[in-house]
């Protein structure tokens, strides 16, 4: 059984905000909303910029699910979480539960009115009829059942962003750092959290 | 005069009645933890496109199948050493 993940490289990625636009033009995802973000730290200082894609991660114990008081989320059988809107009452509160802000609230109307939530649905669209109008005006394309992956993972330029099944992205992960000679201490502590020599300047141009 | 009273109270538990909570959810009450929305179809049980992968409807495996193989497609070392 596939649980479906996004993961993205760091070293690739090049902000070139790719997946966001196909993210956007896939769902027609409305105006002030987006499901997909590109972070960068350090930007502008020279071997040190990273930059990451950013977008509901489909936790396995997703603490938007556990906040929500309508219960209008639900993991799929592929470990997609989705939510249906028909439920949903916009009260924001699987926004502060999100570590990541996947979670994105149109603004519309007068008073700063917050509709209903709307994030990243791994293109597998919603709780409506499979490739039907309704499900594409709420929720967006359903790729998934076209047989195709996301479209923000699909049409990235460097394949930073890498989305499925967690052991194959895990498993294409692997190989390149592997093949970047960053064999076992790509993984682990010092990879995460640094060699120990703090307050270090960061590399100039070199590979990180 | 006993009659007349219990006409009374029959009449008012069904008055009563009549201001049950409506139902929130077409599901029946709701519980707590619960998924309360519709129903949603799994992928593999639509058929496929007329163009794009191919599968059987409602087959899991094949479907299955077809979804890994674009995930692998994904690792260019692999899709340049296959060509």
């Amino acid at each position: 059984m596939a649980r479906m993940k996004f993961l993205c490289d760091a070293e690739r990625c090049i902000e070139c905000n790719g997946c966001v636009t196909a993210c956007k033009n896939e769902n027609e995802v409305p105006w002030g909303v987006n499901r997909r973000r590109v972070v960068t730290i350090n930007d502008g200082v020279i071997g040190a910029e990273k930059s990451i894609s950013v977008a509901c991660m489909h936790c396995s114990d997703a603490p938007c699910m556990a906040v929500c008081p309508v219960d209008c989320f639900y993991r799929t059988d592929d470990g997609v979480v989705l939510h249906d809107k028909d439920l949903c009452i916009g009260c924001g509160y699987c926004f502060y539960a999100c570590p990541f802000g996947a979670p994105q609230f149109p603004q519309a109307g007068a008073f700063g009115l917050r509709g209903k939530m709307d994030k990243c649905t791994f293109c597998a669209g919603g709780p409506e009829p499979d490739r039907s109008e309704a499900e594409f005006k709420k929720y967006g394309r359903n790729r998934l059942a076209e047989g195709r992956l996301p479209a923000c993972a699909e049409m990235c330029s460097t394949k930073a962003l890498l989305g499925g099944d967690g052991d194959v992205i895990a498993d294409i992960y692997r190989e390149r750092t592997t093949r970047r000679n960053k064999g076992f201490e790509a993984w682990g502590w010092g990879t995460a959290y640094g060699a120990g020599n703090k307050g270090a300047a960061p590399a100039a141009g070199g590979k990180s | 005069m006993r009659p007349a009273l219990l006409v009374a109270a029959a009449a008012a538990a069904a008055l009563l009645a009549g201001c049950m909570e409506v139902e929130q959810t077409g599901a029946g009450p709701a519980k707590l933890g619960k998924y309360q929305g519709k129903p949603d179809t799994p992928a593999w049980n639509n058929a496929p496109l007329a163009q794009g992968p191919k599968w059987a409807s409602g087959d899991r495996a094949s479907w299955e199948a077809e979804i890994k193989q674009r995930q692998s497609a994904q690792n260019e070392y692999q899709r340049i050493e296959r060509q």
